[in-house]
């Protein structure tokens, strides 16, 4: 932390007194242009989506869902702009105390939790019911990114080893909530995480290898051996994918509503017609299959619309990732990247029919506080990272451009 | 060295190292191929496939209900309309629009039931079992609730919530139990109907022809259903949206071959010969009788007693009435059409037959005096005529004249010795065969012969021995072929059974070959005439190609046809006082009394009578049982149906003749 950091005022005095120098232009805009269009398009597909879709969801309150999703996105994006003006690096000393937080919040769960469908996710709070697996990724790529950046020997096998370990501790205890979802995210940020740190290949490779034979293990080997990790429906709704005509009945059944859901919006969708997630054929169709509501409302046009978005939001985090001012910043967004591209893959994929229902929301789009939040979040520190690398190229002149 | 270390020089930025560069490249390029997976997924489903689930979809939040369509009518040859379709009204409840369970609801049930006159048990029972079966649809409580009930429920619909009208088509046969078994009646298909290949895109509880011309002809009557859609949701409540129906496309017309007014003289004309033969004392049970055109087939009339109202089948029959309908195995009941399913043996209506068969086969010449005496004995059965009248020694023509049984007797003894030639000739004119007639069944008859006697004795012995019994029924006893069994078939006894539809095809051959100096053919008999739309515009006629050409020879067959015309018009005919005081000029009549005895019953009445005419000749036949001589209570009935055919004055005249 050799840098000193700027705070917003400095930023605008900066700005100001650079008016004659040549490079002002690069400070006109405080966040990422591109990233803010594709947030900001994404949170109203989502409320367009879920207008029509969650309209008959609560009996004489047809907008109980939006309404709410317009605020969690309204305080979202407020807290979104805030965080772009921190900067970032502030958090880095903070690695302890945020890696706290995350399996403080997450225990707190298991014990105070609310209990819904089984489980038990969330704390109830009077508006909002607290998601902490959610918030807990933007919390775990703080900490382990921090972990890596201040890590001297980033070869050793020992690093690689406490990484994957810091992630796993809080995973477990989320997958037992159960929340099979957040538990891989926290994974694949940790991997994503060293990956990008420059983590050996045979590490990288290693670790790959291992989660495809963990999944394996869980799935193929020890069912056979009859040796039971997961509960039955866990398994089979895993694996429903593959053979989803098979059970129309239980665990196809989602998947195979989601896809009748798409696929009837054929080119251009079906509009007020979109009966199968409208008349509630399709459980979940705000939450994790709201690709499914928005497939069949507005066809393939509206679905190529808000994956263009997602690569849009993706292609810029991928550019905040490479103009990042130091390797902190590098390796937030790298977990920025990892958690938004695991979530969008895993849940379009699912909703397409070819991924595993595995309960994973789709970022922005998904009805949610704490999945809206997170999202936002994490978008804020990659507007943080950006601005920052702005505010230091304009001052040091520019280093490398994508 | 990691590329954090070399991230981390003082600067803390220089250029992207080149191994961050490659992992950001790599990760990249997963991103874009991710992409690219989604996208092609998405295209396939949505752009490729998508009709396939917008089906798919459609199976899962839309319910057919089916719109009856307005079933065609039933015409007579002019366009009278016999059989229509008249709109009702049906009290339908909607369960989801009643009141909460409890006592108001209860209190509705029970004025709907004083209203409607039903039990509440019954009306409750009737809203959950359909609320049961199609929870979407309302439930129909009753039918054809009348004009006050419509009113009522209309006026206070306020009192009745949850309540409805609907109109809905009901079959109306305008004249009762007119040519009922002819006509047939409807139902909702059955399940084993459905399986069909008549009722092949039928769906359930769809109402079809379940007997007669409505079946036979069904797939022209019953039109197109329509269909009203439901939107559902996933638990399978209704959704209120205004999804568009299905229009019913009303079925055919058909336009049958039946002459209404004759038609209602044939039913009146039968139920008065009945009763008066009742009136003698008889017990004249049921009879039927047929009028064909005998040039081409076509049914002018045709009726069976007793009959019944189809329009009972609109709605809910009981067990007991069902029962009564169909009768028992010994005795049918009115569903039966006895024109066409009645097996019976014709009495001395046969003897033109037997007649036309010797002759050809030279068994007997014309004028060769046959029949002496009172009885005929062969070996030690004696073969008599009725009342042991004495004819003497007669000729053909007087023969048939007076109907001399002795002369047909001795004529079957001698046809024996030449093989089965009575019966070849019976199947050649059209008895003991199908007609073809266009009704789901007729009885195909039988002409007794050694073989079939043979066969009926293997059959017996056969069952007796797998069942163990005494006599299965098959035939009274076991024996060879005798000749007393074709001297009984020679004048219309013995085993020999037909009905009133084959014995006037036979006579229509006949009638035939004598207007075409013996070049005849049996025609095929048909209600059918053609098939129009709605609005009557023609769609089609309905063939009715003639069954075969037959050949006789004309000399023969004119005797036989003057023995006939003798018969219904000289002194000593056995149907000439019947026929007193009708034009024999003007309208020949060549008619034939028939007996049939039967074991332990009244016997059979039988008339059959041809009479020509250039324009409209017709070939009337005519049977009542138990209903006593031929000439006593058939002939009469036959007469006022020509006299009604022709436009005479019409008058009941029962004849004298007591011969068989």
């Amino acid at each position: 932390m050799s840098q000193a950091t700027l705070s917003p005022i400095e930023i605008s005095a900066s700005h100001a007194s650079a008016a004659t120098a040549p490079r002002a232009g690069t400070l006109r805009l405080p966040l990422d242009p591109l990233l803010t269009l594709a947030t900001v398009g994404l949170g109203v597909c989502s409320v367009v989506t879920l207008g029509a879709a969650t309209r008959n969801l609560v009996p004489s309150q047809p907008h109980y869902y939006v309404d709410r999703q317009i605020l969690y996105l309204i305080v979202g994006f407020v807290a979104m702009l805030v965080l772009a003006r921190v900067d970032y690096s502030r958090l880095r000393p903070l690695k302890y105390p945020i890696y706290g937080a995350l399996m403080v919040s997450i225990f707190a769960v298991l014990a105070l939790g609310h209990s819904a469908n089984g489980a038990k996710r969330a704390i109830n709070f009077p508006f909002f019911s607290f998601q902490a697996s959610e918030l807990g990724k933007v919390l775990l790529i703080l900490a382990l990114s921090a972990f890596l950046a201040d890590r001297r020997r980033l070869g050793g096998l020992g690093t690689t080893a406490r990484t994957i370990g810091a992630a796993a501790l809080p995973a477990v205890f989320v997958v037992i909530q159960p929340d099979l979802g957040s538990g891989l995210v926290y994974m694949v940020v940790a991997w994503m995480t060293l990956f990008i740190a420059g983590a050996p290949w045979r590490h990288v490779a290693g670790l790959a290898g291992l989660a495809v034979a963990a999944i394996l293990a869980v799935l193929v080997i020890a069912p056979a051996a009859g040796v039971h990790v997961m509960n039955s429906y866990q398994e089979e709704r895993l694996t429903a994918f593959l053979h989803p005509s098979a059970n129309p009945q239980k665990q196809g059944y989602q998947q195979l509503e989601s896809k009748i859901a798409i696929g009837s919006g054929q080119k251009t969708g079906r509009g007020a017609d979109a009966t199968q997630t409208r008349l509630n054929f399709l459980p979940e169709h705000h939450t994790d299959f709201v690709f499914a509501a928005l497939g069949e409302q507005y066809g393939f046009v509206g679905a190529a619309l808000v994956l263009s978005l997602y690569a849009l939001l993706i292609w810029r985090a991928l550019r905040v990732l490479t103009m990042a001012r130091d390797s902190y910043g590098a390796l937030v967004a790298a977990g920025v990247v990892a958690m938004l591209m695991f979530q969008v893959f895993v849940n379009v994929g699912m909703a397409v029919g070819i991924m595993p229902i595995t309960g994973v929301t789709l970022p922005l789009m998904s009805y949610g506080g704490s999945s809206v939040m997170t999202t936002l979040l994490a978008v804020g520190l990659l507007q943080s990272i950006y601005f920052q690398a702005r505010a230091a190229d304009s001052q040091k002149g520019p280093t490398f451009r994508y | 060295m990691s590329t954090i270390e070399r991230l981390k020089p003082r600067s803390e930025r220089g250029a992207l190292p080149p191994q961050l560069g490659l992992r950001v490249a790599i990760l990249g390029s997963f991103a874009l191929v991710m992409f690219a997976i989604v996208f092609f997924r998405l295209w396939y489903l949505q752009v490729l496939t998508g009709e396939q689930y917008v089906q798919q979809a459609k199976v899962n939040d839309q319910r057919n209900l089916p719109l009856p369509a307005p079933r065609g009518e039933i015409l007579d040859r002019t366009g009278n309309p016999i059989v229509s379709t008249r709109i009702t009204n049906a009290v339908q409840v909607t369960p989801s629009e009643l009141p909460p369970a409890g006592p108001r609801r209860t209190a509705l049930y029970r004025r709907l039931g004083r209203l409607l006159h039903m039990r509440v048990k019954r009306i409750e029972e009737l809203v959950i079992a359909g609320h049961t079966a199609v929870p979407y649809a309302p439930v129909t409580i009753k039918t054809d609730a009348g004009r006050a009930v419509m009113t009522v429920l209309a006026e206070r619909q306020n009192e009745y919530p949850g309540v409805s009208q609907q109109p809905v088509p009901i079959r109306a046969y305008r004249y009762g139990d007119l040519a009922a078994q002819a006509l047939g009646y409807v139902g909702q298909v059955g399940k084993t109907q459905l399986k069909l290949k008549a009722f092949r895109g039928v769906s359930q509880g769809t109402v079809v022809g379940q007997n007669g011309i409505e079946y036979y002809y069904d797939r022209y009557l019953r039109g197109k259903p329509g269909v009203a859609r439901v939107q559902v949701n996933a638990e399978g409540r209704p959704e209120p949206t205004s999804l568009p129906p299905t229009e019913p496309i009303a079925g055919h017309s058909i336009r049958l071959t039946l002459d209404l007014g004759l038609q209602r003289e044939g039913e009146k004309a039968l139920r008065e010969g009945i009763e008066r033969a009742q009136a003698a004392g008889k017990p004249a049970n049921a009879g039927a009788y047929t009028v064909l055109d005998p040039r081409n087939g076509q049914v002018l009339a045709m009726g069976s007693y007793p009959g019944f109202d189809p329009n009972v089948f609109a709605k809910p029959l009981t067990e007991a009435q069902y029962k009564q309908l169909v009768g028992s195995a010994s005795e049918s009941g009115p569903l039966a059409d006895k024109a066409t399913e009645g097996a019976y043996p014709t009495g001395s209506t046969f003897k033109p037959i037997t007649a036309m068969a010797a002759l050809e086969e030279g068994v007997i010449t014309p004028t060769e005096g046959l029949g002496a005496g009172q009885c005929i004995s062969v070996s030690t059965e004696q073969f008599c005529n009725a009342g042991k009248a004495d004819y003497g020694a007669v000729g053909l023509v007087e023969a048939l004249k007076v109907s001399s049984d002795t002369y047909f007797f001795e004529t079957g003894e001698f046809a024996n010795s030449h093989g089965p030639i009575i019966q070849r000739m019976a199947h050649r004119l059209g008895v003991g065969e199908p007609t073809g007639i266009d009704l789901p069944s007729e009885f195909p008859g039988v002409v007794p012969d050694p073989r079939w006697r043979a066969q009926r004795d293997r059959e017996e012995l056969r069952c007796e021995r797998v069942k163990h019994v005494k006599s299965c029924g098959y035939v009274a006893e076991v024996r060879p072929w005798s000749v007393g069994d074709n001297m009984q078939l020679a004048v219309g006894q013995g085993d020999l059974l037909t009905d009133p539809l084959q014995m006037a095809v036979a006579y229509s051959t006949l009638a035939n070959a004598y207007t075409h100096q013996g070049e005849g053919w049996v025609v095929r008999p048909h209600l059918g005439l053609e098939i129009d739309d709605s609005s009557g515009g023609l769609v089609q006629t309905l063939p009715a190609p003639r069954m075969r050409r037959v050949r006789l020879d004309y000399g023969d067959l004119s005797l036989v046809m003057e023995g006939l015309h003798e018969a219904a018009s000289q002194p000593g005919g056995t149907s000439a006082d019947v026929w007193a005081g009708w034009d024999q000029a003007q309208h020949p009549v060549f008619g034939k009394t028939g007996t049939a005895q039967h074991l332990g019953k009244e016997d059979q009445s039988w008339y059959m009578c041809y009479i020509p005419d250039p324009a409209r000749p017709i070939v009337i036949a005519v049977t009542v049982e138990q209903g006593g001589f031929g000439a006593e209570t058939a002939a009469p009935i036959a007469r006022l149906l020509a006299s009604r055919w022709f436009g005479k004055a019409e008058k009941f005249v029962a004849g004298s003749s007591k011969t068989r």
